[in-house]
């Protein structure tokens, strides 16, 4: 089995699990919605400052749903000793982080992908008038987002304070690939296009993504082996 | 021998910075900011003395990874301490500044915004090292974070600064004006704060040293 086949064997694995309890994506779901909720008390939907402020709310509500999956990532491995299980089975540790880091992107994404209509509605934004270049930001800020959270939910696995942990560690990293999806993300619900102004954002997102990928896939190994 | 050298340091740190201030405090005030310019000869120093201790720290971190000896982990959390505390004197001090300038003691500057965040990555990274009981799992998984807050640090400095600014422009390159003849004590001052910075690192890591031997001494207790 190629590298690849492999981390694709443990993304279907953990999609399956999911899929079967739909617990975290039920729960960041819930509390992605509530949040919207809350924001809807802390802002008047029908104020411009609002409509200016949207790419960030949204991040925020992204940042906390997606940190409850990133959270269940690893932990769902331990009862019945299934992490000790994964790190002995014959494939790389890479392979095994890679396979999870995408299986979280596709849930991060779902979650994402459902709560952006409900923010439209609830917040009064037409986010539909540049459709493809905001898929574009939401999967490059969703990825930086997972490959973090999937490298310390690793980390963060077997320790105390594992919930309180994982955002405490994740947020102050994300915070160049967050500010720079909030800032594009601004700019494209309210209908306008990525400008040359406004490209660097898109390269910090690339960038981010792409050096981060490679120290995660690279370090992986000493995280899970000691 | 090693204290010895350590006392010797720290003492002559103290003295040129004692000799510095005496100096700083007999230069003119600064025409449009006044007394208050002075602090760039503390604000600027233990600036450089904590991006430098998290460059030994990132070093200290590879160096664990690479040979498991444990010297290089009591290195890094001892020196990612020091520079917290220098980064924390470089917020406040310039806190200080921006009240007389600005008015303001915080403005979500990009200098200001960038330190913050950095202080933040390298508490996280104290935090986890209180979270894990065991020393090996502990020593990995920090120099892991380590290594991941170290590569954020150039990162976020850049982006911030596309953000937003209304820092002054550095003094020193990128079209500054900092008086040729100041420049000496600023150079002393320097010197000082990076030599109070080793000593205290040498201090912290003694600690940790002999708490090692302590943890040591005690298994090899129970385990009779």
């Amino acid at each position: 089995m190629g590298f690849f086949h492999q981390a694709f064997v443990i993304t279907v694995k953990d999609l399956r699990a999911e899929l079967r309890t739909k617990e975290a994506v039920n729960s960041s779901f819930a509390f992605a919605l509530v949040i919207l909720l809350l924001f809807s008390f802390a802002f008047d939907s029908f104020e411009e400052t609002t409509q200016q402020m949207a790419g960030g709310l949204l991040w925020i509500v992204f940042a906390f749903a997606g940190t409850l999956i990133l959270n269940r990532s690893f932990a769902r491995e331990l009862p019945n000793d299934c992490l000790d299980a994964l790190i002995a089975a014959p494939i790389s540790g890479a392979a095994l982080f890679l396979g999870k880091a995408i299986a979280n992107f596709v849930l991060v994404m779902a979650v994402e992908l459902i709560s952006l209509p409900v923010f439209g509605i609830f917040s009064n934004v037409h986010w539909t008038r540049q459709f493809p270049e905001l898929m574009l930001v939401l999967v490059l800020g969703s990825w930086g987002m997972t490959i973090i959270g999937t490298i310390f939910s690793a980390l963060t696995v077997n320790i105390r304070l594992r919930e309180v942990m994982l955002p405490m560690l994740t947020y102050p990293i994300l915070i160049p690939p967050l500010m720079g999806a909030m800032q594009l993300t601004s700019g494209l619900v309210a209908g306008t296009p990525i400008a040359p102004d406004t490209v660097v954002w898109l390269k910090v997102l690339i960038g981010f993504d792409v050096v981060y990928t490679a120290v995660s896939l690279f370090l992986v190994e000493t995280v899970l082996v000691g | 021998m090693r204290d010895k050298i350590m006392y010797g340091l720290g003492a002559l740190a103290i003295l040129i910075l004692i000799n510095d201030i005496i100096h700083i405090m007999g230069l003119p005030d600064e025409v449009n900011q006044g007394a208050i310019f002075k602090i760039i000869f503390f604000h600027v120093p233990v600036a450089i003395t904590a991006l430098t201790a998290a460059a030994v720290a990132l070093i200290a971190s590879v160096l664990f990874l690479v040979t498991r000896n444990f010297f290089y982990d009591a290195l890094a959390v001892a020196v990612t301490e020091v520079g917290l505390a220098f980064l924390a004197a470089n917020l406040v001090t310039g806190s200080l500044w921006g009240r007389v300038i600005w008015g303001v003691y915080w403005a979500w500057d990009a200098r200001l915004t960038s330190a913050l965040v950095c202080w933040l990555l390298y508490a996280g990274y104290l935090m986890l090292r209180h979270a894990i009981e065991e020393p090996t799992q502990r020593a990995t998984f920090a120099a892991v974070f380590s290594i991941f807050a170290f590569i954020d640090v150039p990162i976020v400095i850049f982006s911030i600064k596309w953000w937003r600014t209304q820092h002054p422009q550095p003094v020193f390159w990128g079209g500054g004006s900092f008086p040729s003849d100041w420049l000496p004590y600023f150079l002393w001052n320097m010197l000082a704060m990076l030599l109070i910075g080793a000593v205290l690192t040498m201090t912290r890591l003694r600690q940790e040293e002999s708490q090692r031997e302590l943890d040591y001494l005690r298994r090899l207790a129970h385990s009779m």
